[in-house]
C-alpha cells in the first residue's frame, strides 16, 4: 500500500491507471444501476463478450490488411453497438427465445474474435489483455477518450432519466403516455454498450459484467431509489477500482481480478448483513 | 334504475370486435358501447378476455375483425385522455422506485420535456396520492408497500394525468371487504367527473356494489343493463361455481343507492 502511494507520485502510468478507474466508475455506476434494476445483466454480458469479435477483427485488419486507422477500440465500439442493436430488436420485436439469442451473440462474438486472433500473425499477447484487461497500460489519449464517453453517457442518462425510468419500470404504461419505448430501450442498450467498452480497459471482457453489476447491486442494499443507487454505485465503483489497484500493486497481483474480488467480497458482506437486519426486524416486529 | 346509463355520447364503442391470440379465439363478436360518466364493470372468469377488452380500448392490440373507437377516435389517438391501471402483479416489486416516482410516471407525455419533472408535476402527483389516501407514504419505496397499497399507487398514477376515461384492471384483488366498500365509494365519486371501466373476476365486489355489468367469457354474455342471474353466473363461470350469499341483502344495487 505504502509502495503504491510513493510510486503514485513518481510514475505517470500509475496515475493514469487511477484516473482510468475513476472515469470508468462514473459510467459504470450510472448504467450499472439501470442494468441491475431492469435485470439485463445477461444482455450486458453478451455485449461485452461479443466485443472480442470486434477487437480481433480490428487487430487482423491492422496487421494483415494494413488498415492502421482501425484500432481495437473502434472494433470494440462497433461490435458492442451492433450486439446491443441485435439483442434489443430481438427482445422488442420477436416473441422468440430472447435468452437463446443472447447466448448466441455471446458465443459467436467470442468465436469470431478467437478466429481472427488465431489468423493474425505475431504474438497473441493481446488476447490476454483483451480478456482480463490491463489498467496499467492506459495512455493519456485513452483517458481523454474515456472522459468523452463518460460525458456522453452521463449527459444522455440525465437528460432522459424520467423516460428511462418509466421504460424500465413499466414499458407498456410508458408507451400509453406517448413515450417512444422502443427508441429509449435501444438507446439504453446502446449506452450500456458504450459503458462496456469504457470499462474494458480496466477489468477486461470477462469481468466487465461484474464491475457493471456488483457496485450497483451493493448500492441497492442502501438506496431504494434509482437516482440514489446511481450515486452510491459510482462511489462504490471508485472504491473498488482504486482499492483494487492499490492492493494489487505491491504484491504484483493482476489488477482486474483484484478489483472484482474486492467488489464481490463487499457485495457478499452487504447481502449477508442485509439478511441479518431483515431477520432481526422480523423477529422484533 | 338500470337502462338509463347511456345519457352522454359514447366514450367507447366496440363494434363486432373479434380478437384471437396465436390462432385461439379470445374474443368473438363483441359489441359494446360505454357512454359519458358511465361506470361499467366487466366481469368474467380468468382467461375470459376481460383484460383484452381493455387492451383493445388502449390500442395495445388490434382487433382481427370489427372496429374500436374511443372518444370517436382510433384508440392510439385517444390515449392521452385515458388513465390506465394495469394489474399490479405484472410489475417488478423490487424495482428501485419510490411511491412518488411511480405516480410521476403518469405525467410523462404532458409535454415534450427533457430532464426532471417540474414542480407542477410534483404537485399533481401529491394531489393524486391524497385522493387514494397515500399522501403520507409518498417517499416510501414502492417495494415496501402491501399489495393493496400497490394498487392504490397505480390508481394514483392513472389519475395524475387528469383523464376523462379511467380503465382499471382487477383493482380489488388483495383488498379486504371493508376496504372494498370504501373503494367503491371512491370510484363512484370519481365517476361524477369521468367515465370508468373496471375489469374484475371478483363477483362478490360486483354483486354488492356495481349496477352496470358486462359479462364476458369470449363472448359478451350480457349487456351492461341487464341483471345478473344465477343461471347467467353458472354460464360464465361453469356450473360448479355458486354464488356466495352476502349479508348485505339480496338484489342488485347494494347499500349505496
Amino acid at each position: 500500500m505504502i509502495e503504491f502511494l510513493t510510486d503514485l507520485a513518481s510514475f505517470p502510468f500509475l496515475r493514469n491507471a487511477l484516473l482510468a478507474g475513476v472515469l470508468a466508475s462514473v459510467a459504470c455506476g450510472v448504467m450499472g444501476s439501470y442494468v441491475v434494476a431492469r435485470r439485463i445483466t445477461y444482455i450486458a454480458g453478451a455485449i461485452s463478450h461479443s466485443v472480442l469479435g470486434g477487437m480481433g477483427a480490428a487487430r487482423y485488419c491492422q496487421v494483415v490488411l494494413g488498415w492502421s486507422w482501425f484500432t481495437s477500440l473502434l472494433g470494440a465500439l462497433a461490435a458492442a453497438l451492433a450486439s446491443a442493436l441485435v439483442i434489443g430488436l430481438v427482445s422488442l420485436r420477436s416473441k422468440g427465445r430472447e435468452d437463446t439469442v443472447i447466448g448466441a451473440v455471446w458465443a459467436i462474438g467470442m468465436a469470431a474474435g478467437i478466429m481472427f486472433i488465431f489468423r493474425t500473425p505475431g504474438y497473441n499477447e493481446d488476447l490476454m489483455s483483451y480478456l482480463f484487461g490491463n489498467i496499467l497500460m492506459v495512455t493519456g489519449r485513452d483517458l481523454w477518450l474515456m472522459a468523452g464517453l463518460d460525458l456522453l453517457i452521463v449527459g444522455l442518462a440525465a437528460l432522459f432519466y424520467n423516460k428511462f425510468l418509466a421504460v424500465c419500470f413499466d414499458g407498456e404504461f410508458a408507451l400509453l403516455r406517448g413515450v417512444n419505448v422502443e427508441g429509449y430501450y435501444l438507446l439504453l442498450l446502446g449506452l450500456t454498450a458504450l459503458t462496456v467498452v469504457l470499462v474494458l480497459s480496466v477489468v477486461g471482457i470477462v469481468m466487465v459484467i461484474a464491475l457493471l453489476t456488483l457496485p450497483a447491486a451493493t448500492a441497492g442494499y442502501f438506496s431504494r431509489r434509482l437516482l440514489g443507487m446511481m450515486g452510491l454505485s459510482v462511489l462504490f465503483s471508485v472504491l473498488f477500482t482504486t482499492g483494487g489497484l492499490a492492493l494489487s500493486y505491491g504484491p504484483n497481483l493482476p489488477t482486474g481480478a483484484t478489483i472484482i474480488l474486492l467488489a464481490g467480497g463487499v457485495y457478499l458482506c452487504a447481502a449477508f448483513f442485509s439478511q441479518r437486519v431483515k431477520a432481526r426486524r422480523r423477529a422484533g416486529g | 334504475m338500470s337502462g338509463s346509463t347511456k345519457a352522454g355520447r359514447a366514450v367507447i364503442e366496440l363494434d363486432g370486435v373479434t380478437f384471437s391470440y396465436n390462432g385461439a379465439p379470445v374474443l368473438e363478436d363483441i359489441t359494446l358501447s360505454v357512454g359519458e360518466h358511465d361506470f361499467l364493470s366487466i366481469v368474467g372468469p380468468n382467461g375470459g378476455g376481460k383484460t383484452t377488452i381493455l387492451k383493445l380500448v388502449l390500442g395495445l392490440v388490434k382487433p382481427a375483425k370489427g372496429r374500436v373507437s374511443v372518444f370517436g377516435l382510433p384508440p392510439e389517438k385517444a390515449r392521452r385522455r385515458i388513465g390506465y391501471m394495469p394489474q399490479a402483479t405484472a410489475l417488478d416489486k423490487l424495482f428501485p422506485v419510490s411511491v412518488m416516482d411511480v405516480v410521476l410516471m403518469g405525467r410523462l407525455g404532458a409535454g415534450a420535456r427533457f430532464g426532471f419533472y417540474t414542480r407542477a408535476d410534483a404537485q399533481a402527483a401529491r394531489e393524486a396520492l391524497e385522493k387514494v389516501g397515500l399522501a403520507a407514504e409518498r417517499k416510501r419505496p414502492f417495494a415496501e408497500l402491501s399489495g393493496g397499497e400497490h394498487q392504490r399507487v397505480l390508481i394514483a398514477r392513472a389519475l395524475v394525468s387528469g383523464p376523462d376515461l379511467l380503465l382499471l384492471d382487477e383493482p380489488t384483488a388483495n383488498v379486504d371487504i371493508a376496504a372494498e366498500t370504501e373503494f367503491y365509494r371512491f370510484l363512484r365519486d370519481l365517476s361524477e367527473t369521468m367515465t370508468i371501466v373496471l375489469v374484475t373476476h371478483d363477483l362478490g365486489f360486483v354483486s354488492q356494489h356495481v349496477k352496470t355489468v358486462a359479462c364476458v367469457n369470449r363472448r359478451l354474455l350480457c349487456h351492461p343493463t341487464c341483471d345478473i342471474t344465477g343461471s347467467m353466473i353458472s354460464e360464465i363461470y361453469g356450473s360448479h361455481v355458486h354464488m356466495v350469499q352476502h349479508d348485505h341483502g339480496p338484489g342488485k344495487g347494494g347499500p349505496h343507492d
